[in-house]
Order: C-alpha cells, then structure tokens, then sequence
C-alpha cells in the first residue's frame, strides 16, 4: 500500500529542473544581451528578416515599415545624444519583459494546478462525498505544493517587479512624473506594493493552514476509532471554501488582473477559478493512472475514473461558459477601455487565444462525450494532455499580451520555466505521496467509495 | 395456452428486487418486463437489456439543432435584413458569430432534449390516450413487479420467487385478460 517514490521519477524531475534551469538562465542572459546599445541594429535585424518572409506579411511588414521610417528621421539624431526612440525603448522593455514572464507563468500554472485541487478536495469534504475518498491520499500529495508554489510566484512578482506589474513603476502615482498613470494612482489605494504582498502572505497563510490541518486530521483518522478527526475536517473544510472563494478571487485580481491596470472584469475571479479547477481535477486523473499503472490504488476501479473524467468534460465546458461569457460582452459592447483586452489578444495572440479555445473546449468536448471514451485510461490521459497544454495557454494568454506584447514566442525560456517548475511539482507531489499510506483507511465513507459502482 | 401465462411476482423494495433479478437470471429464466414506480439504477443491466443508444440519437438531434441555429440566423441577420449593431455591420456570419453562440446554443440543447424525450417515449410506446401496459396500478405507488412468461414451470419458478422475498405472486392468463 506504501509507496515510494521511484528513483527513476526522481532523476526525471531533477534532469528536468536542471535543464529548466539552465533554459531559464539561457533566456535571462539572451534577453539581457540586448541592451540600449545594441537595440537599434537588433530591430534592423529583425526588420530585415520580416522582409524575407514572403508576402503574406507584406501589408503588416508595410505598416510597421513606415512606423519605423517616422523614427528612423530622429534616430541619427538620438544616437548621438545616446537616447533611444520610443520605439526602441519599448522594444527593449519587451525583451527584458519576457524571461520574467515566462517564469511568472510557468510557476503560477502549477500553483494554480495544486490550489485548484485544494479546493475539489475541500469540497469532497465539505460534500460528505461517498465516492471520492479512495482518491483523497493523491489529492493530499498534489496540495503538497501549494505552499512552495505560491511563494514561488510571490517571490518572482517581488523580484520581476515593473518587468511583470507596470504598475509597479517608478512614479506612476506621483502626478507630474513622466510615468504618472491618473487611471493607476485612483487604485493606487488597493494597488501597491506592501498591499499586494500582504495581501499574498494571508491569501497563502490561510491555504496553507487549511492544508496542513486537513492533511493532519486525514492521517490522525486513519488510526482513530471514532469520527471526531472527520467531523473536525469537515467543519475546516466549509470554513476554508468560503475563506477560499473570495481570496482566490482577490488573488485572481492581484497576481493575473493587474498585469493589465487599466482593464478589468467582474467575472475574473470565476474564470481563473475554472482554469485551475480543471487543470487539478486533470492532474488527479492523469497521477491516480499513474499509480495505478505502477500496481497501486487497486481499490480505484473504473467508475473512479470515469467520475474525474465527467469533472473533465463538465469542468471544460464551465470554463468555456466563463470564457464566453467575459469576451462575448466586451467584444459585443466594442468600448475601447474594456476592448483594447480583446484586441491585444487577437491581432498579436491569434493562434494561442484561439488555439487555446479549441483544445479546453473542442477537444475535451468532443473526446470526452462518449460514455465509454472516459473509462478507457489512455483516453483519459491524452485527453488531458491537451486540456493541460490548452490551460497553460491560457495563463500565457492573461500575462504576455500584457508585458512582452507581440515579442511573444514559445522558446526557450518559456519551456525552460516549464520544466522548472514541473520537475519541480514532481518532485514535491511524489514524495508527498510517500509519506502516507495510499488508503485514507479511516474515513467514514471509505467502504462506499471503495464500492463505487457507475 | 400455455405461453400466454404469466407469473407476477411482486416486490416492495428496490434493493430485494435487484438482487432477485440477479438470481431469476442466474437461473436462466427470462423476464419479460419489469415495472416499478421509478427508476431503478442499473436495472438494465442486471435484465441483460442492450445497452441504450438514446445518447447517440441526443447527439445527432443536438447536431440538427446547431445546423437549424446556423442556418436560421445566417438567413435572419446576415441574408434577409443585415444590419449594423454596435459599429458591427453584419455582412459576414463567421465575423458576427459571437452573437450567435447564444441562439446555437440553446437551440443544439432544445432540440436535443425534447427530441430525445419524444423518441424515448415513442420507443417506450408511450403516446397521448394510450391505454395504460401496467398490470397493477401498486406500480405507480411503491410496489415493483417482475413479470416472467410460463413455460410448464409454474411450481419452480413460484417457489423460486418466493425465495427472492416476493411479497406476493400471482399467475395471470394474458389472453383472458385482453377479453
């Protein structure tokens, strides 16, 4: 019933971080050899090689040519003051933007993986669910990382600074500064430094706490001769849901919404809610086939993963509901502060934002509709890859348009983070699992989810 | 006249009747029908029925409904009466889409819902002024009844069910019955 995590997993995650790390640097030091020196023949560069790409891009290249030609009149001038154009300053923001970026990224999807199934296994108890318990050890394991995680991305939000958060810029709420925002310093009261890391220390301490009691009341049952442990994890859970709905939404807020200050929806919190529900319930399935794989959890049966899968496919279409629901509006209203968002996304992010909508919605719908299809484990698996791939997508979509613009490309500092952080996530979920037993053999409902029959 | 005859044995508990199922099949008896006052989960497969395809004809109907959105609001805003709503000119369907999803939506779900209730009541035989199939009218309240035609095994198969926890059995003559 015991496991131990396999030293082969175990090289796995550390090749993995070891080579996440090194594409991580490799992106840090590429962004960085660009500097203001260098800026103006990097930009030549490019233009040049946008030039050879054949006429598809002619009337774009077009367009950006005589944007270029306006400043190429001051551009003698400048590089004798040794001042850079606009443009040539904002390209150089983007490029420095990006290997921050792509770190905030890949560690907040993986967060968000841990956090979004903290929240199902909350709601497990808080539901008095029979079926589920069989299941609760992994979900323990994956809730593992939700505190190293989120310091994680609170430690890279601290160092990326105005890189990520424009807002965080040096005088942005000082009337008068070259930087002064009006639409940034009226939030100023919410949004500011000390406010949004306070606010990430109690958002994490309270997730935390709940993890940490829950996790000690689940193992305390296992030896118990009564249900007091259980009766204990289901009041915290009820508690903890309610404290979760809205710091997660604040969270939502903070660490994604604010990348872009001036816009804002009312339904973001739910939206970003959905991703990381979706992304969890997924990594459920995809380890519980895993272990199960390895001759472990023999008393997960079919009708097990059948359920996850239908949590899958319901969840993918919520998400999709919530997706809608946000563009559907701004696109329809057309008013420039909200649909500037929009129009970021599809003139540069055309095949990420749409891509996206096609694998978190086309794909597990139509995958995932048949009844069988979501017994079959190698179904399920694929099936999640892509929802998996598509949900990282969709964090991509939240932070890049906001800071690296169109210099967006998935590379190497992008993969790099991935593999960081995902070596990462494998390192602390599986040796999580280690610690206890398999089987929750003390809960209440054991007997009925061992029996789950659908 | 012998195969018309039927026993009815009669239940008053959802539980007895699945596992009695389960041993009138096990003896390889077979059951004509069985009525109950409500669903019973997983019934049909302790009957040995074959596997419903109502999901299949769901999807093809919701497939028809999409198709019927489509092509209704192509016609409505695009074809007959273009318009220009919010600084959107409808010329194009693909472009205006978006408007659309709603319409597509909720007519891909009303037809697949109440075409797929029509054929289940169709293929259940069930129409407006049909005269009622159930034997005794304790089915619409809280009793089960398991129906099972008689082959010259009326002693094995009463004692049988008795075994099962019927509450009561009875032998029916279904041609006297239609007189």
């Amino acid at each position: 019933m015991e496991y131990k995590i396999s030293s082969k997993l175990r090289i796995v995650a550390i090749v993995m971080i070891v080579l996440g790390l090194l594409g991580v640097v490799a992106g840090f030091n590429s962004a960085y050899s660009v500097t203001e020196d260098n800026i103006s023949e990097v930009l030549a560069a490019e233009h040049h090689d946008g030039h050879g790409h054949g006429d598809a891009h002619a009337a774009d290249a077009h367009g950006h040519h005589g944007h270029d030609d306006a400043h190429a009149d001051h551009h003698g001038e400048d590089a004798a003051h040794g001042k850079l154009t606009h443009h040539e300053e904002h390209a150089l923001h983007q490029i420095h933007n990006r290997p921050y970026s792509a770190l905030y990224v890949g560690a907040f999807f993986f967060f968000m993986i841990a956090l979004g199934v903290l929240a199902f296994y909350a709601i497990q108890y808080a539901a008095q669910a029979g079926w589920s318990p069989v299941l609760f050890r992994v979900m323990e394991g994956i809730t593992s990382y939700v505190l190293p995680g989120g310091l994680i991305v609170l430690a890279i939000a601290f160092v990326a600074d105005s890189h990520i958060f424009i807002w965080l810029k040096e005088g942005v709420t000082v009337e008068g500064h070259e930087n002064y925002d009006k639409l940034v310093a009226g939030k100023s009261g919410w949004l500011n430094k000390t406010g949004f890391f306070v606010r990430g220390i109690i958002f994490l301490a309270g997730w935390s706490l709940y993890r940490f009691f829950s996790r000690k009341f689940s193992i305390a049952q296992d030896s118990a001769d009564d249900n007091r442990n259980f009766k204990k994890n289901f009041r915290i859970s009820a508690a903890f849901l309610v404290f979760y709905i809205y710091t997660e939404s604040m969270m939502s807020w903070d660490w994604i919404m604010s990348v872009d200050p001036h816009w804002f929806s009312t339904l973001f919190g739910w939206y970003v809610f959905a991703s990381m529900f979706v992304s969890g319930i997924t990594v459920i399935a995809m380890i519980t086939i895993y272990l199960k794989s390895k001759g472990l959890l023999e008393f997960v049966n079919d009708s097990h993963i059948h359920d996850l899968a239908k949590f899958m496919f319901g969840i993918s279409v919520f998400w999709t509901y919530l997706w809608f629901s946000q563009f559907m509006l701004i696109w329809y209203s057309n008013i420039p502060e909200e649909v500037t968002y929009f129009v970021t996304r599809i003139e540069h992010y055309k095949l990420p934002f749409f891509g996206m909508l096609a694998m978190n919605f086309i794909f597990p719908l139509l995958l995932l509709m048949n009844s069988d299809y979501k017994r079959i484990n190698w179904f399920v698996v694929m099936a999640g890859i892509v929802i998996l791939c598509g949900h990282y997508l969709d964090v991509f979509n939240w932070i890049m348009p906001a800071t690296v613009i169109e210099r967006w490309y998935i590379g190497l500092p992008e993969i790099g983070s991935i593999l960081l952080f995902g070596g990462l996530f494998l390192l602390v979920v599986f040796t999580a699992l280690s610690k206890a037993p398999l089987l929750a053999k003390g809960n209440p409902f054991m007997k009925e989810s061992e029996h789950f029959h659908y | 006249m012998e195969a018309s005859k039927v026993i009815h044995a009669i239940y008053t508990d959802d539980d007895v009747l699945m596992s009695a199922v389960k041993k009138v099949k096990a003896e390889k008896h077979h059951i004509e029908e069985i009525y109950t006052p409500f669903p019973v989960h997983g019934l049909d497969k302790a009957m040995g029925l074959a596997p419903t395809r109502i999901a299949i004809a769901s999807f093809l109907y919701g497939c028809v409904g999409l198709t019927v959105a489509i092509v209704m609001m192509n016609f409505i805003m695009i074809e007959d009466w273009p318009q220009d709503i919010g600084g959107k000119p409808s010329f194009s369907y693909l472009e205006n889409m978006p408007a659309f999803v709603p319409i597509m939506f909720e007519l891909t779900v009303f037809f697949a819902a109440h075409l797929m209730v029509i054929t289940f009541y169709l293929r259940s035989r069930m129409w407006p002024f049909k005269k009622a199939e159930n034997p005794d009218p304790r089915t619409t309240d809280d009793h089960f009844l398991m129906e099972i035609a008689l082959h010259n095994n009326e002693s094995e198969l009463t004692s049988l069910l008795q075994e099962t926890g019927a509450v009561e059995i009875n032998i029916v003559d279904k041609d006297e019955e239609a007189h």
